[in-house]
Formats: C-alpha cells, sequence, structure tokens
C-alpha cells in the first residue's frame, strides 16, 4: 500500500516492486473506449520493463464522474466493483492521472471501509510507476517534433507527479521540447463541471489554446487523456490550431521515429 | 459588471449566480489576478520554512476552532479588564441592533469604517442609513466601491475591477475633482476627502484579523493608515468579528502575520499591524463577536476546517474560475474557492447550493492556502451534501441518471451496452441538427472526441488470444 508522508504537497511511500509481479491494468472508460492506442501504449511500456502485464476483463470505471458531481452513493456501487475486481493486485497501473487519483485520495471519503482504501491505495499512475517505483529515466524513445507538455490538475496536486512526466519527456531523443506558457493553470475541463459551466469550461479551455499557439508546438502531450479530450475538441474547432495534435504521453515514449 | 447597490443577501444571491457558468469575461481581472498569485507563488518559493508555517498555522487554526468556548471566554476576560465591553450576536440583525445601540447611546451621526467583512456580511451600512446614520468605507478600494454604489469584487482588493481611468471618472463625477487617471493624483483626491472625516466622525468601526484570547487583544493590519485611525480618532470604537477570529496566544501571531501579508499582497509584513489592547484614554471600546451561521460550519467536522481561513484571499487569486467570472458572480460577500465553501454555510445550502459546483477542482486554492484548508476537498463533499439536502441543485432526475449510471458501471456486459450506445450516439451525434442538454453544452465550444474501429478491451481480447 502506498502511504502519504505529508500532503500538501503530497509527498507518497511505495512499497518495493519485486521483479517478475504482475500488475493490474487499469484502463479509464474513455480511454478504453476513445483512446485506445494510450493503453495500447501503456502495456508496451510496462512490458519493455519486463513487468508482466494482466488486463482484468470485469474493470469499467473508477466512480470519479458521480463522485464529483456530488452522487456519492451511486459512486459508492462503481468504488465496490472497481475494488472487488483489482482486489487480487498489489499493484495497478493506468495511464491517468485523474482517475489514480480517484483511487488514491478520494475512495476513503466515498467508502472508509479499511478494504476499498487499502486497494485504493495501490494505484499507480503509469510515469510515476515508472520512474518513482521503477526508477526508469530513459524509455528509449525518439520523436522529433516540437512538444508541449500537459500535466493535468489532479496528477500536480492530488498525487504531486510533476517531475516523472518531466524526467521521461526529456529523455526522449530528437524532441524539441516547448514550454507552455503559464502550464500550471487548469485547462478547464474538470469533469461534469465541463458541461455544468460550459462558458467558464469553455473560457478556461481557450486560454489553454491560446497559450499552446502562442508556445509553438505542434503536439500536446500529458499524462492525462481527460484533460487533452477537452483541449483537442477546442483545438478541432478552430482551423487556426486544427493542425495541433494531441497525444497521450505514453505514445510518444514508445515512439521510434 | 453591472450596478448591484439595490441588491440585498439572498435577492443578490439568487440573482447573480448566472454569471457562473458564463463569464463575463474581464481580462484585467484575470491578468492582475494571475500576477499576484505568480508573485506569492515565487516569494514563497524563496523561504525554506513555508510549508513548516502553513503546517504550523493550520494545526493553531485547528486548535482554536475546536477550542473556540473556552479561546472567547478567555478573550473576553482578558480585553473586557481593560474597559472594553464585549458583546456577542448570533445572527446579522442581531449585530446590527447592537451597533445601532451603541450609536444611539453615543448619539452617533457618522461613522467612519476601515475594512470589515463582517461588516458586508451584515449589511452594516444600509441597516445604519436606516437609522439616519452615515457610514463611510475609508480603506481606498472599499471608498471607491461605495461612490461607485457597487459591492466588492475581491475580498482584499474590492475595487479590483476599477481601473485608474474609472476611478478619475468616479472621483470626477462623485467628488467634483478635475478628472485625472494619474495613481498617485488619485491617492491624494481620496486622502485630502477621507482625513477630514476621521476627525468629524463619531464612532470609527473596525474588523479584526486576529483575536488573542491569552492577552485579550486584538490585531489589524492595513496598509493606509485608515484603520489606525479609524480606530482612534474617533469618541467611540466598534470591532467586528466572527466567532473563528481568536488564536490562543500571543505567540502564535507571528506566524499568521507572516502568512498573511505574503499570501495576501506578496508583503512580507503589511505596512501596518495594529495591537489593540483596549479603547484610546477617554474613549469607548466594544467588541462584537458575531456567529452568524459559522456554529453551522462547526458542526459538521468535515467542515469546520473552512473557518480556519483567515482571508487573505489568494485562493481567489489562483482560482481559474474566479478569473474569469469576477467576485461579483458569486452573489454574495465571499467571493472565489473560498466563498464557495464558507457561504453555502453560513447562508444555507438552500440559498448556495450552486456555489460549490462553480469549480473545475484543479486544487489551485489549496495549494495557495496558507492555512492549509483542502479546498477542494471540501468542494466536493459540499457537492455531496447539497445534492442530499434541500438545495437548488438537488434533482431527481440528475440522481435517477447516475444511479443508472452506477447500475451500468458495475458488471462488463452492461458497461459493453452502455458504452456501445454512447459509441454509437457519438458517431451519430454529427447528423443532429440541434445537440440537447450536456451534449449542447459540449458540443457549443469543443468537437467530440472521434470514435475509432475498436476498443481498448476489444483490441486486448483480439491480441492475447
Amino acid at each position: 500500500m502506498i502511504k502519504l508522508t505529508n500532503h500538501s504537497p503530497p509527498v507518497w511511500e511505495y512499497p518495493k516492486y519485486e521483479p517478475g509481479e504482475p500488475v493490474g491494468l487499469f484502463i479509464p472508460c474513455y480511454i478504453d473506449q476513445f483512446f485506445p492506442a494510450s493503453g495500447e501504449a501503456t502495456v508496451e511500456l510496462l512490458r519493455r520493463q519486463n513487468v508482466p502485464v494482466e488486463y482484468p476483463k470485469e474493470q469499467t470505471c473508477c466512480g470519479q464522474p458521480a463522485f464529483n458531481s456530488g452522487y456519492w452513493d451511486e459512486a459508492r456501487r462503481v468504488v465496490r466493483h472497481f475494488c472487488d475486481t483489482f482486489e487480487p493486485y498489489r499493484w495497478i497501473v493506468g495511464p491517468s492521472g485523474s482517475c489514480t487519483a480517484m483511487c488514491r485520495v478520494f475512495f476513503e471519503q466515498v467508502d472508509p471501509d479499511p478494504r476499498i482504501v487499502e486497494i485504493g491505495r495501490r494505484v499507480v499512475e503509469l510515469t510515476e510507476f515508472l520512474v518513482n517505483v521503477l526508477g526508469v529515466t530513459d524509455t528509449g524513445a525518439r520523436y522529433p517534433h516540437k512538444v508541449a507538455l500537459h500535466i493535468g490538475c489532479h496528477t500536480r496536486r492530488e498525487l504531486g507527479v510533476v517531475d516523472p512526466p518531466m524526467t521521461l519527456l526529456r529523455s526522449i531523443r530528437d524532441l524539441e521540447y516547448h514550454e507552455l506558457p503559464n502550464m500550471e493553470e487548469c485547462c478547464g475541463f474538470g469533469g461534469t463541471f465541463s458541461v455544468k459551466m460550459a462558458g467558464t469550461s469553455l473560457a478556461m479551455g481557450r486560454t489553454k489554446v491560446e497559450n499552446l499557439a502562442k508556445c509553438g508546438a505542434d503536439v500536446l502531450v500529458s499524462p492525462d487523456t481527460s484533460c487533452l479530450m477537452h483541449i483537442e475538441g477546442l483545438l478541432r474547432r478552430d482551423p487556426a490550431t486544427r493542425h495541433i495534435q494531441t497525444k497521450h504521453l505514453a505514445e510518444i515514449l514508445v515512439a521510434d521515429e | 459588471m453591472s450596478d448591484t447597490s439595490h441588491l440585498h443577501g439572498a435577492e443578490f444571491l439568487k440573482s447573480q449566480t448566472a454569471g457562473l457558468s458564463e463569464p463575463a469575461g474581464s481580462k484585467a481581472l484575470g491578468e492582475s489576478t494571475e500576477r499576484s498569485a505568480k508573485q506569492v507563488r515565487e516569494m514563497a518559493a524563496t523561504i525554506p520554512q513555508w510549508q513548516d508555517w502553513r503546517e504550523a498555522a493550520h494545526r493553531i487554526k485547528r486548535y482554536a476552532v475546536a477550542h473556540l468556548d473556552k479561546l472567547l471566554a478567555e478573550f473576553e476576560r482578558n480585553i473586557s479588564v481593560r474597559g472594553v465591553t464585549v458583546l456577542y450576536a448570533a445572527d446579522a440583525a442581531e449585530a446590527n441592533r447592537l451597533v445601532i445601540q451603541i450609536a444611539q447611546e453615543h448619539g452617533v451621526k457618522r461613522v467612519v469604517k476601515s475594512k470589515t467583512m463582517v461588516s458586508e456580511e451584515m449589511e452594516l451600512n444600509h441597516a445604519l442609513a436606516d437609522v439616519g446614520v452615515t457610514a463611510l468605507e475609508t480603506d481606498l478600494g472599499e471608498y471607491l466601491v461605495q461612490l461607485a454604489g457597487q459591492r466588492p469584487t475581491h475580498i482584499v482588493t474590492p475595487a479590483l475591477h476599477l481601473s485608474a481611468e474609472d476611478c478619475g471618472r468616479l472621483f470626477a463625477d462623485k467628488l467634483d475633482e478635475p478628472y485625472t487617471a494619474e495613481h498617485k493624483a488619485l491617492t491624494d483626491i481620496a486622502r485630502r476627502h477621507l482625513r477630514e472625516e476621521y476627525l468629524r466622525a463619531d464612532m470609527g468601526v473596525s474588523g479584526v484579523n486576529f483575536a488573542v484570547a491569552e492577552t485579550g487583544t486584538i490585531a489589524i493590519v492595513e496598509n493606509e493608515g485608515n484603520a489606525g485611525l479609524s480606530t482612534s480618532a474617533p469618541p467611540v470604537h466598534v470591532a467586528l468579528m466572527g466567532i473563528e477570529k481568536v488564536i490562543p496566544r500571543i505567540e502564535h501571531l507571528p506566524v499568521f502575520l507572516n502568512l498573511l501579508g505574503r499570501s495576501g499582497t506578496g508583503q512580507k509584513l503589511t505596512s501596518y499591524t495594529h495591537l489593540i489592547h483596549g479603547a484610546t484614554p477617554g474613549k469607548k471600546m466594544y467588541v462584537i463577536i458575531l456567529d452568524n451561521g459559522r456554529t453551522r460550519a462547526l458542526a459538521d467536522p468535515k467542515t469546520r476546517v473552512a473557518l480556519a481561513c483567515i482571508r487573505c484571499g489568494s485562493c481567489l487569486n489562483n482560482c481559474p474560475v474566479y478569473r474569469r467570472v469576477g467576485g461579483w458572480a458569486y452573489g454574495w460577500v465571499y467571493p472565489g474557492p473560498i466563498g464557495s465553501i464558507i457561504t453555502p454555510q453560513l447562508v444555507g445550502l438552500e440559498k448556495a447550493g450552486k456555489l460549490p459546483f462553480a469549480s473545475s477542482l484543479c486544487g489551485a486554492c489549496a495549494e495557495a492556502c496558507p492555512v492549509k484548508i483542502d479546498i477542494a476537498h471540501q468542494l466536493v463533499y459540499l457537492r455531496h451534501r447539497a445534492a442530499k439536502e434541500p438545495s437548488p441543485v438537488r434533482s431527481m432526475a440528475e440522481r435517477l441518471m447516475w444511479k443508472s449510471w452506477a447500475w451500468s458501471m458495475s458488471g462488463p456486459l452492461r458497461y459493453w451496452l452502455t458504452m456501445t450506445a454512447v459509441r454509437i450516439g457519438v458517431r451519430l451525434a454529427k447528423f443532429l441538427p440541434w445537440h440537447p442538454l450536456q451534449l449542447g453544452a459540449w458540443t457549443r465550444g469543443r468537437e467530440l472526441p472521434r470514435v475509432p474501429k475498436a476498443t481498448f478491451r476489444g483490441n486486448w481480447r483480439h491480441n492475447e488470444k
């Protein structure tokens, strides 16, 4: 179980990963349905580190949409299903900081049952697992493009995972890094916030897109596909930004172009 | 932004929260808050003990909030031995009655006020006007807002929405001064008009930043000297404070002063820090301690921490939503993330249940909070309560929607059926002439994601065979 040693900013203490230990692969619902390439790149990255990957087919969602909307009783049902599904695994790895934060930080609010809390505390975000747990700093990728990085707010502030995606990105050969101005500010996705407070969400998203266009990157990568879904939607709407692509960080960490 | 002076309390709340989802957009507000947030972050980064200060302040406040009964009594005992009268008010109406009573007892006609957020909660200026007493704001920002007949947009910098040009026009219009947009000339005008008022006033009203139980001291921080004058020049001084302002010991004060100046305005220390132990000789002093819904926040162990707030405004400056919607959109005295967690507790979820939803839950507020209030987590918790308790967001339709969602996410076959329907829906959406509800809210400014041929699980099954 991963232990919280400081809460603001969060600092975690990880158990030791024993070589050959299988990880339960957690592919969040929207990645499964709309962005399977991110999931497949995740599998590839883990296998290259000789980590056996198992994908429990019973899995659905972490419960975050209902939790963030205030419907905790409904979220609890889904959280319990998640825990039943992943209980056999000591390590649960997923390519989404936001869903990881739901499991690790928020499960205990939905359901204080120690079993639920303990299983939630086994969930690790992909880049965090690679860098903080396995000690990987270079995945051997080559990606000759102009790339900017966006770190989702749950990844950044609930998990405190900022260095791992940065470290891995910097290791990529021939990559031209363009820093996103004001990169700490939220992109405005916020789950159901994006439709409940659509005007405000869009105003925040437009700022992000303006900054992205300003920094000159052709590709925006992130450990958070949910933010990218919102940013990509905005980019595609405007002919001036349609050329900018969005990709999960894992996809360029396995690239060899 | 429109003139809102005619709106009071809950009426104001009801009419304004529409601005949370459709921001009016003020570029200047966004830029100035972003600038000040950055300044504070950079300053904090140079202080190795910053996180320790935050933790210490958090613990002191948690202790104080848990021992209010004892600490308030101790504070009262220690300040009243020096002739200060301490009064308690359960709500805004009672507090107004007390202030009016004091004013009438001393034959007060004119009041000067330094900054007090509690008086905004009470709408004290209106209450005094009703009994023929004039109240004048002396904090420059509050003065401008009062002249303009508006409400503050920010708890620390109330006139953040006004440009120098706006101020020049306001002075020309209301004070018959020649127009100028030059900063020094503007402050000189304000100073000239205000100076006379301190001498003419019969009573001064102030807020309280910290009330020290051990010594019976009230601490007031400010930058303009107006609080010093308002509390000492007139014959009567009334200090207004919420019950949560008390801290146990005088040695606890420095950590808060260190955090408050830096978090609020990026200053190492505010220009003035007043420690008031009693009335100026020959004058009279009162302290009114107000509950006004605070014990509601205290009653729930999960929300109690909100009472640790020291009103620095840092969460406002760091909030991407506040930056775009401005202070008035929150509909009451306290805007921004802290407003979204305390307003529902002070005025009730039935009036302010919508506020906790005005957040993307990015957590920039909690990261900036000098007393480590987990504001983002509080917001989600209050959403949970707003969905259950009487509130403008509680809806049977939405509950049913989430119930069916929970059912469909509790097994792989149901998940497959639901998601297949979603995929078909997303594919067909582009053929619809009009997008209803949430779909429309998404597509009014964004494209829907492209639907790939296969899902991850489909490919996995195929490849792992």
